[in-house]
């Protein structure tokens, strides 16, 4: 595939045609800023005309694949459909003209957004308090350790640095502890993927500043002793954070904040079904216990007499972890989806994603090692030990590729050997899933009479198996230019 | 509800597949407490066209889009070309995630690696991630990857940062346990670099600088020994200005808004982070790298996973995974669309344009500028009257102007912020001029 700096160029002699040209008296640049300050060499964009690059990019977009492409099932990642409705608001120049500093008094619209979701948010994970600034759910994850930190220092407990972390947690949130400073000790699970609460128990003493839980965990097993967990932590002097990253599983069911969370992390861009984007932007809401409210970051959001208005002077905030109110026309797109939903659309989408994933998980499990058999909640996770010889799980995930499908999310979680963590998600039907099933089937059998199918997959897609080895040992992470 | 595709006889077929009686008996797993202590929110749904109204009724709310903006500190009213939403708007683009199966992924992997290639031609680096959140963010990761390399736990800070930088690197490196050493600007707005103190990790600086000023960056990384050199920046004003990898900086980074992202009241925004060769193996993010499939056809895949934190989990460079992509591809396209020769036209159109109104509003009585250095679009004025007053009737006016917020020390100052980009017609400068002369 060519990149822009191997097309044509167009050799363009006047300006672009996409803005006047100067309508003031021109002063030259040089004489402006002084020649030292002068760009010495010149950039290598192309020069392209407009068709070019239309039809590159088009070109480009079509060796990629969607959610609206096809199923999608990637473990962890709620691949589900993103409501067409939803990015038409979001380009409204009501809301995507808006300077961030801008009086308040001329942006209340905006403002009320941010605090009605602040409220539903809430409402949803059962806790008095949230900020909209977390970029992404690992950016949430980071805020809430950021909470946590700040929370221990005003109390003057700073021999807190552990954070105790089960092996079936979400993959972020060990960098996520560590980039705030604390150190990560692992807790183990039992044989049936549940939380080792006695391993958990042994090692809660005041070093331990808490424990970050995904509830329902990695395997989409909810923690039965979930309660248990939490009091316990309390009990320690610890706080509790809960991974927002499964939220698909119990909208309308439970709340993190009746669980004993302190704090949960919304991923606006998996359960409120705003896009991915090809990896970001996402958004990663924080929702808070009373405890943990007054060092949520600033500018908070805050209504009174019908007027919505920042809040800066917040003395024990940790400050701002973003520019300015995170991300908001993706917040713009989830307040969309909740509205559009309601309560009722929101139950039901916890009902069809879990129904949708044990339908799937009992209809594999014939073909596929089940390491965690039992009822699962948003997800389930296989194993691609011992389908053929010589068959890997990524030679699976390719071959399936050439089935029209999507892979599921690959060798993780890490508990399980040779992981395929498969998440349908409520917006696939029973017929997509049998198909999907189907080829599953199909590629088990493939697996024990053509193997080489299975290792020189796939077959269909733009590109063959590419090197990744390659990639990392002669890393060339720009386009090489013949000049330099 | 119409984003399930399942019809109730699907439902009771599946059920009856894994021999359970009823949906509620999908959840007999969550402890019996929890769920009765569920509450729901207390909201209806709305159909389509319902949501369509109540949303755009709330975005008219906002006048402030409506008028016309001379606001800056790092988010500008640029023009975007049509081109650029229509790419980002394929479905194939926004509804994929990170591209985890590069086979299916091609597009997503050449636009990043296309996008690294651009970010280090307009910074003057030779690697570049595939993007940060945003500014704040990339300086803060900018900053503990600079303590990871030095161990000094020190870091100093130019004064001249836009407040939310600061905002964001304090947080970060509280939390790191990284010092801050703040270094104070001179009389002309720019660094004072004469007394950076030694055993410092990094020293930070931001060009053009929160008071539109040009920093001087000739020699300054020779003048601060084994530190490395941050750099944060803006990148339309590289159209035109020698960019900081020329300077020695080791590590750039910018807020990519300007290049072609709405300011959409702050966010989605995009942060620009490059570095030296040397630093990859610290580099935090993701990276696509070029490399060969079977048949030794060219393809792209992410690179120098072995950092990241799904491998290296409580020891890797960051906790980033998602990022900004979507905002890299605007980005992309963007400059692909105007090339070297347009994004230098836009680059001079901001730089004459601001001129041009600085050197009108510098004629009137009793208003100078504040600092006298170089700027590229944006600069502060130094006013009589209080510029809130000021600011009042630049809005009846339909203007919307800033006072100078975040430094104490200018607090005697009646400053006043002013930005202008090359969507300002000459006729807007003329009236904002007539606003602060008063005679509008």
């Amino acid at each position: 595939m060519n990149t822009i700096f191997e097309l044509n160029q167009s050799h363009r002699s006047e300006g672009t045609g996409l803005v006047p040209e100067l309508d003031v008296p021109r002063r030259g640049v040089e004489d402006a800023i002084g020649a030292s300050h002068v760009r010495s060499r010149p950039l290598r964009i192309p020069s392209l005309a407009e068709p070019t690059v239309a039809r590159h990019y088009t070109k480009l977009s079509k060796l990629n694949f969607g959610v609206d492409d096809g199923f999608y099932p990637l473990g962890s990642c709620t691949m589900k459909y993103n409501p067409k409705v939803n990015e038409d608001v979001a380009r409204l120049p009501g809301f995507s003209c808006l300077h961030p500093l801008s009086d308040p008094a001329l942006v209340q619209g905006a403002l009320r957004l941010i605090y009605e979701s602040q409220e539903w948010l809430g409402a949803i994970a059962g806790l008095p308090a949230v900020a909209l600034q977390p970029a992404a759910g690992a950016h949430g994850e980071l805020t809430g350790m950021f909470l946590f930190r700040r929370h221990f220092e005003q109390r003057g407990e700073t021999q807190r640095v552990r954070i105790l972390l089960p092996d079936s947690a979400h993959g972020t949130n060990p960098a996520s502890a560590a980039v705030a400073g604390f150190s990560v000790t692992q807790v183990p699970s039992l044989a049936d993927g549940t939380v080792d609460v006695d391993a958990l128990r042994a090692e809660l003493d005041d070093t331990v500043a808490g424990v970050m839980l995904t509830v329902p965990n990695t395997l989409g097993i909810f923690e039965p002793r979930i309660l248990e967990i939490t009091q316990a932590v309390h009990d320690a002097g610890g706080l509790c954070y809960f991974d927002g990253a499964n939220l698909n599983s119990f909208f309308g069911r439970a709340r993190p904040g009746d669980m004993g969370a302190d704090v949960f992390h919304f991923n606006q861009h998996k359960s409120l079904s705003t896009p991915h984007g090809g990896g970001g932007p996402g958004s990663g809401p924080v929702a808070v216990s009373s405890v943990l409210e007054d060092y949520l970051p600033v500018p908070r959001v805050v209504h009174s007499a019908g007027t919505y208005s920042l809040q800066w002077d917040v003395p024990a905030s940790i400050g701002s972890v973003q520019s300015f109110f995170g991300n908001f026309l993706v917040a713009v797109k989830a307040f969309a989806y909740i509205l559009q939903l309601g309560d009722e659309g929101l139950r039901a989408v916890s009902e069809n994603a879990v129904l949708n994933a044990n339908y799937l998980q009992e209809r594999l499990k014939a073909t596929y090692d089940l390491p965690h058999d039992g009822l699962c909640k948003h997800e389930f996770v296989l194993s691609g030990k011992g389908i053929a010889d010589g068959i890997s799980t990524l030679d699976i995930a390719k071959r399936l590729i050439d089935h029209g499908f999507h892979p599921p999310t690959i060798y993780f979680p890490l508990i399980v050997k040779e992981a395929l963590m498969i998440e349908p998600t409520e917006t696939e039907s029973k017929e997509t899933l049998d198909r999907f099933a189907e080829a599953m089937e199909a590629v088990a059998e493939e697996a024990r009479n053509t193997p080489e199918l299975l290792h020189e997959a796939p077959h269909h897609a733009p590109v063959r198996r590419l090197d990744q080895t390659r990639a990392t040992r002669e890393p060339v992470l720009t386009y090489p230019f013949e000049d330099s | 509800m119409r984003y399930i595709a399942n019809t109730d006889a699907d439902r009771q077929a599946m059920l009856d597949a894994i021999g359970r009686s009823s949906l509620d008996e999908l959840f007999s797993d969550i402890p019996q407490t929890v769920a009765d202590r569920f509450r729901p929110i207390g909201i209806p749904p709305q159909s389509e066209f319902d949501v369509v109204r109540t949303l755009s009724a709330i975005a008219s709310d906002n006048p402030a889009a409506k008028m016309v903006p001379f606001l800056g500190e790092g988010i500008y009213d640029h023009y975007t070309p049509s081109i650029v939403s229509h790419i980002t708007g394929r479905s194939e683009f926004y509804t994929a995630y990170t591209p985890y199966q590069p086979e299916i992924s091609q597009g997503t992997l050449t636009t990043m690696f296309e996008y690294q290639t651009l970010v280090c031609e307009l910074v003057g680096m030779e690697v570049a991630n595939a993007s940060m959140y945003d500014g704040a963010t990339a300086l803060a990761e900018a900053a503990l990857m600079a303590d990871r390399i030095r161990k000094t736990g020190r870091i100093a800070v130019a004064r001249s940062l836009h407040p939310h930088l600061r905002r964001t690197l304090d947080t970060y490196c509280w939390a790191a346990g990284i010092e801050r050493i703040e270094l104070p600007f001179d009389s002309a707005g720019r660094c004072d670099s004469s007394n950076v103190p030694q055993d410092v990790s990094a020293v930070i600086v931001q060009t053009p600088n929160t008071f539109g000023v040009l920093e001087r960056l000739e020699g300054l990384k020779e003048r601060i020994g084994e530190a490395l050199l941050i750099v944060s920046t803006y990148p339309i004003a590289l159209g035109i200005l020698e960019p900081p990898g020329s300077y020695g900086a080791d590590i750039v980074v910018a807020e990519g808004q300007s290049l072609g992202l709405p300011m959409a009241f702050g966010g989605p925004l995009l942060g620009l982070f490059a570095t030296r060769p040397e630093y990859l193996r610290q580099m935090p993010g993701r990276v696509a790298g070029r490399t060969l499939d079977e048949d030794g056809n060219i393809g792209y895949v992410m690179a120098s996973q072995t950092r990241e934190q799904h491998i290296r989990r409580q020891r890797a460079t960051s906790n980033i995974c998602t990022n900004s992509a979507l905002c890299a591809l605007a980005a992309t396209v963007y400059l692909a669309t105007l090339g070297a020769d347009g994004l230098r036209q836009i680059a001079e159109l901001n730089l004459e344009k601001a001129h041009y109104l600085a050197d009108r509003l510098t004629g009137l009585d009793g208003v100078d500028l504040l600092f006298d250095a170089p700027f590229f679009n944006e600069f502060i004025l130094r006013v009589s009257e209080d510029p809130g007053t000021l600011c009042a009737r630049a809005k009846a006016a339909g203007f919307l102007v800033s006072p100078l917020r975040g430094f104490d020390e200018l607090d005697d100052t009646h400053a006043v912020r002013i930005a202008v980009t090359e969507k300002r017609s000459k006729e807007e400068l003329d009236a904002l001029t007539d606003v602060v002369g008063g005679r509008a």
